[in-house]
C-alpha cells in the first residue's frame, strides 16, 4: 500500500480535476437558480461521504467493543476526523448556497439539520478523545459512537415533524434530476470518496506512528534506567503486522 | 450575477477546509517522526 | 432480580439520606435555579406577547443548566471515597448502581424544577391554554431524558480532563431531539395550539432507547474507570 500511495494520489488528483471541470462546464446550467447550483456538485458528494465515514465509525465502533481490536479503534478515530472534516464542508458550502438563492443563510432544513446535528454529535466524540485518559479512550469513544447513532434517527424525526408544523424552505432542492446532472454528482462522489480515502490512510499513519511513540517511550521509561535499548518496542506493538519471530502477535 | 460569487466562495472554501486538515496532519506527522527519531537515538 | 432492586433502592436511600444530611449541596442548587430564572426574566421581557411564545423554550432551557449543575456532583461523593473500585469487585450489577444514580438525579432535578416552574408562572403570567395535565408527562418524560443520559455521559467524563464541561459537551448534543420535543410539546400546550400527542410519543421513545442504551452499556464504562 505504501508504494501505491504516491501512483493514487497522482490519479485522484486527476479525477478530482476532471470532476471540478466536468462541474464547472460540463453540466448544464440550472434553470432556476443558475450557476450557482453548482455548489450542488461538491455539497452532496461531501455530504454522502461524511455520512459514508461516520457509518464507518459507528461499525469499526462496535467492532471494538466485541473483540478490543486495536486496529478497529484506530480506524474509528481516522474516519471520525475526515468525517468531521467533510461535514464542515457541507455545513460551509450550505449556507453560501442558500444566501444568493433563497435569501437567507440557514433554515432548518431536515438534511442540513441532521448534518448539523452530527457535526456536534461528532466534534463531542472528538474532544472525549481528546481529553480522555489514552487507556479508556477506545471503550469511552465507542459507546458514545454508538449513543449518537441512535440518537440520529430520532433528530431526523423531531425536525421532520417540526417542519411539518413550521413549513421551511428546502435547501438542496428535491425531486427527479436531470441525468446530465446525475453524471456529474456522480463522478464528484467517486473523486471526493478516492479522497477521503487517501486522507484516511495517511492518518491512519499517524496513529500507528502515534502508538509506535507511546510504546517505545513507555518501554523507555521502563528499561531506560537500566540501559536496555527500547528498540524491540515497535515489534510488540498491537498494530504492527509484522512481528519480530513468527507466531507471535 | 453576483451569486457567482457564493459559487467561487464555495468551492474555495471546500478546499481551504481540506487543506487546513492536510496541513495540520502534516505537521502531527513531522513532529512525531522526530519524537521517535530522537528516542530512538 | 430482586437484588437489583434492594440494591438499587438501598443506594437510593443512602444518597437521599446523605443529602437531606447536609442540605448545603441542594440549596445551593435551588438558590442557582431561582437565579436562572430572574436572569431570564430581566433578558426576555415577560410583558412582551412573544415572551408567550417563547416561554417553553425558556423554561426548559432553564431546567437544562439546572439540570447540568446537579449531575455534576453525582459521582463526586462515589470518587472522593473510592466507592466505585469497591462497586467494581463487587457481585452487585452495575446497573443497580447507575439505576440509583439515575433516579436520585431523577428527584433531584424534580425538586428544582418544583422550584423553577412556579416562579416562571409568576413572572411571566404563565396560563395553559390547552390541557395542562399534559404538561406532567411532559415533564416527567423530558426530565428522565436529560437525567438518565446525564447520569451516564457523567460517569463517562470522570476520567477526562476538565470533568465539568465534559458533561454539556457530551449531553447537549445528544439531547436535541428530546429537549426539542420538551420545548415544542410545552409552547403547544400553553398556547392551545394543536395537539403534543407527537412530541409525547417521540419523547418517549427516545426513553425507552436511551434507558436500554445507558442499562446496557453501564458496565462497559464503570469497567473502564
Amino acid at each position: 500500500m505504501k508504494r501505491a500511495f504516491p501512483i493514487l494520489a497522482v490519479l485522484t488528483a486527476l479525477l478530482l480535476v476532471y470532476a471540478f471541470y466536468e462541474a464547472l462546464w460540463v453540466a448544464p446550467m440550472e434553470r432556476t437558480m443558475g450557476d450557482v447550483q453548482r455548489i450542488f456538485y461538491y455539497h452532496v458528494p461531501s455530504a454522502w461521504t461524511a455520512f459514508l465515514l461516520f457509518f464507518v465509525n459507528l461499525v469499526a465502533s462496535v467492532v471494538y467493543l466485541i473483540g478490543k481490536n486495536a486496529k478497529a479503534d484506530a480506524l474509528a478515530a481516522v474516519s471520525a476526523e475526515v468525517g468531521v472534516v467533510f461535514c464542515t464542508v457541507v455545513l460551509v458550502t450550505g449556507p453560501i448556497w442558500a444566501r444568493p438563492v433563497w435569501g437567507i443563510w440557514w433554515t432548518w432544513d431536515i438534511r442540513l439539520t441532521t448534518t448539523l446535528v452530527l457535526w456536534l454529535i461528532y466534534v463531542s466524540y472528538l474532544v472525549l478523545r481528546r481529553f480522555s485518559d489514552s487507556s479508556q479512550t477506545p471503550k469511552l469513544a465507542a459507546v458514545l459512537a454508538i449513543f449518537g447513532a441512535l440518537d440520529v434517527p430520532l433528530v431526523y424525526f423531531s425536525i421532520w415533524f417540526f417542519r411539518t408544523q413550521h413549513p421551511q424552505p428546502v435547501i438542496g432542492g428535491g425531486g427527479s434530476i436531470d441525468p446530465r446532472m446525475l453524471h456529474v454528482l456522480l463522478i464528484n462522489w467517486l473523486a471526493f470518496s478516492c479522497f477521503a480515502f487517501l486522507v484516511c490512510w495517511w492518518r491512519y499513519q499517524l496513529e500507528l506512528l502515534q502508538h509506535d511513540l507511546e510504546e517505545a517511550q513507555a518501554l523507555e521509561a521502563l528499561l531506560g534506567a537500566e540501559g536496555l535499548p527500547a528498540t524491540s518496542a515497535r515489534a510488540r506493538s498491537p498494530l504492527n503486522k509484522t512481528p519480530s519471530r513468527p507466531g507471535t502477535v | 450575477m453576483n451569486s457567482i460569487k457564493f459559487l467561487y466562495a464555495a468551492y474555495i472554501a471546500t478546499w481551504v477546509i481540506h487543506g487546513l486538515y492536510l496541513g495540520s496532519v502534516l505537521r502531527r506527522y513531522n513532529r512525531l517522526r522526530q519524537q521517535r527519531k530522537d528516542l530512538g537515538k | 432480580m430482586s437484588s437489583l432492586r434492594s440494591i438499587t433502592v438501598a443506594t437510593l436511600a443512602k444518597d437521599i439520606r446523605l443529602e437531606w444530611r447536609s442540605r448545603d449541596a441542594i440549596n445551593s442548587m435551588l438558590f442557582f435555579s431561582l437565579l436562572v430564572v430572574v436572569i431570564f426574566s430581566f433578558s426576555f421581557d415577560p410583558n412582551a406577547e412573544e415572551s408567550r411564545e417563547i416561554a417553553g423554550g425558556l423554561i426548559w432551557v432553564a431546567f437544562l443548566f439546572a439540570a447540568v449543575v446537579a449531575l455534576n456532583q453525582t459521582w463526586a461523593r462515589e470518587l472522593r471515597n473510592q466507592v466505585l473500585d469497591a462497586y467494581r469487585v463487587s457481585p452487585a450489577p452495575a446497573n443497580a448502581l447507575f439505576v440509583a444514580k439515575a433516579l436520585g438525579n431523577f428527584i433531584l432535578v424534580s425538586v428544582l424544577e418544583a422550584v423553577m416552574a412556579p416562579l416562571f408562572m409568576i413572572f411571566y403570567n404563565l396560563r395553559a391554554l390547552g390541557p395542562a395535565w399534559q404538561l406532567i408527562p411532559v415533564a416527567v418524560l423530558g426530565t428522565w431524558a436529560l437525567v438518565v443520559n446525564g447520569t451516564f455521559f457523567a460517569a463517562m467524563s470522570l476520567r477526562t480532563r476538565s470533568r465539568e464541561i465534559m458533561l454539556p459537551l457530551l449531553l447537549f448534543p445528544i439531547s436535541i431531539p428530546a429537549v426539542q420535543s420538551m420545548v415544542e410539546a410545552t409552547r403547544i400546550i400553553l398556547a392551545g395550539d394543536g395537539s403534543a400527542r407527537f412530541w409525547i410519543v417521540l419523547l418517549l421513545t427516545y426513553d425507552v432507547v436511551f434507558t436500554t442504551a445507558c442499562l446496557g452499556l453501564f458496565e462497559t464504562i464503570l469497567q473502564a474507570e
